[in-house]
């Protein structure tokens, strides 16, 4: 569904993508993390073809996308963080301009979402609140029986309650098996529930692209007293984190550490968070 | 079908859908040729992803408890009543083993403990 080989682009100012690779089958949603500046809004710019890559590959739906552009957008739902639209135009002539570009374009679904988001068609762009303008943006991504849905950062500027509707929304969309979602996020609870896989870069490379529950096994939060921390120990952990009182560290060897610290340690499932802010080093 | 999930657990999602799906099926309240939800209509019921119900039903099958028809759907499978009688049996030796377990930690003796099981019994 969506294949990513071997991605690089390099800036001027000095960022530089490197070598991501990645891929997403049919009938699941990949979450996109990262801290700010990690590349994320980078890759899904090369992914959609808004920006010329130095190497690699972007396979959707089979084909690649700078040689079959038009084809492969017709069938994906893109949201953006900050959507290029016309200020001074309203929803609906906006609405009017962008359904022609789809085949599949479906007026009621359009109007479903749009009564549902509580939005009014007559309000001019440059009026519409961050939220709003994101849930018009979803509206019309949703709006073409789109096979792959990628955003970026869609939950962003949303109160959480609209946010788990969105997820209510994600959920309906995979009910069909031969679709898929591409989502970049920094609200990683949001992904925590739904995702199937995680995609990490961090500093313009790749740090894991895996299923969640993978990764969940994998990572723990070990917590104890520094007084313990022998060098061996300490050799087991990603990261430690210590205070006046105690230590807590990110480990992919929970068993073994706490086997050598017994009872004087608690070890616990990791967040997303957790591991993005004890993996800020690598990449 | 009752399914609870906690995040906080240590369990994984997976197997505690697994664990709760056999004991249902176990204590017979989940019948044979019952179909189950669609794998992904229980992942936006409890609001986890698609690959954590997926693998809870495919341990499912691997342990004969589900069968699945492509294009159809997963079903309860017919379970062995000898075979289902045994898995009952062992949980009341699990539970009677704790009862002796900790009774002999307070130092109750056999007799205590059976008068206990008795009175019990009696008062069901």
């Amino acid at each position: 569904m969506l294949e990513v080989r071997n991605l690089s682009k390099k800036f001027k100012e000095g960022f530089h993508l490197e070598d991501v690779s990645f891929t997403l089958k049919p009938g699941y949603i990949m979450g996109f993390i990262g801290p700010n500046g990690s590349g994320k809004t980078t890759t899904i710019n090369l992914i959609m073809n808004l920006m010329k890559r130095d190497e690699g590959s972007v396979k959707i739906f089979g084909k690649d996308i700078s040689q079959h552009e038009r084809e492969i957008k017709d069938r994906i739902g893109f949201v953006y963080d900050e959507a290029h639209f016309y200020d001074d135009l309203t929803l609906e002539q906006m609405k009017r301009i962008i359904a022609p570009f789809y085949s599949r374009w479906d007026e009621k679904i359009y109007r479903d979402y749009i009564e549902k988001f509580e939005l009014n068609e007559k309000m001019r762009i440059k009026k519409l609140s961050k939220g709003m303008k994101m849930k018009y943006s979803l509206a019309l991504a949703l709006s073409h029986d789109a096979d792959l849905i990628i955003m970026d950062e869609p939950t962003s500027g949303l109160d959480p309650i609209f946010r788990k509707e969105i997820l209510d929304i994600l959920y309906d969309i995979i009910q069909d098996e031969n679709k898929s979602i591409f989502f970049s996020t920094h609200i990683t609870t949001d992904l925590e529930q739904i995702a199937d896989y995680i995609t990490f870069i961090n500093k313009g490379k790749l740090v894991f692209s895996k299923a969640k529950d993978e990764i969940m096994d994998e990572f723990k939060i070990v917590k104890g007293d520094s007084i313990n921390l022998t060098p061996e120990i300490r050799s087991s952990f990603i990261e430690i984190r210590e205070t006046g009182y105690g230590f807590e560290g990110l480990t992919r060897k929970a068993a073994g550490v706490k086997e050598m610290l017994g009872e004087n340690s608690l070890v616990e499932n990791a967040s997303l968070q957790d591991i993005m802010y004890y993996m800020r080093m690598e990449g | 079908m009752r399914i609870l999930i906690s995040n906080s657990s240590d369990e994984p999602i997976y197997t505690q859908i697994f664990n709760q799906i056999k004991a249902q099926i176990i204590r017979g309240e989940l019948d044979a040729g019952e179909l189950l939800p669609s794998i992904r209509g229980l992942a936006k019921d409890l609001q986890i992803s698609v690959i954590t119900t997926k693998r809870a039903y495919e341990e499912l099958e691997r342990e004969g408890f589900v069968e699945t028809i492509p294009g159809k759907g997963s079903y309860i499978a017919p379970q062995n009543k000898e075979l289902i009688r045994e898995q009952r049996l062992r949980i009341i030796e699990d539970s009677l083993m704790n009862v002796v377990r900790e009774g002999k930690l307070m130092g109750l003796d056999y007799e205590e403990i059976e008068e206990m099981l008795r009175i019990m019994y009696e008062e069901e």
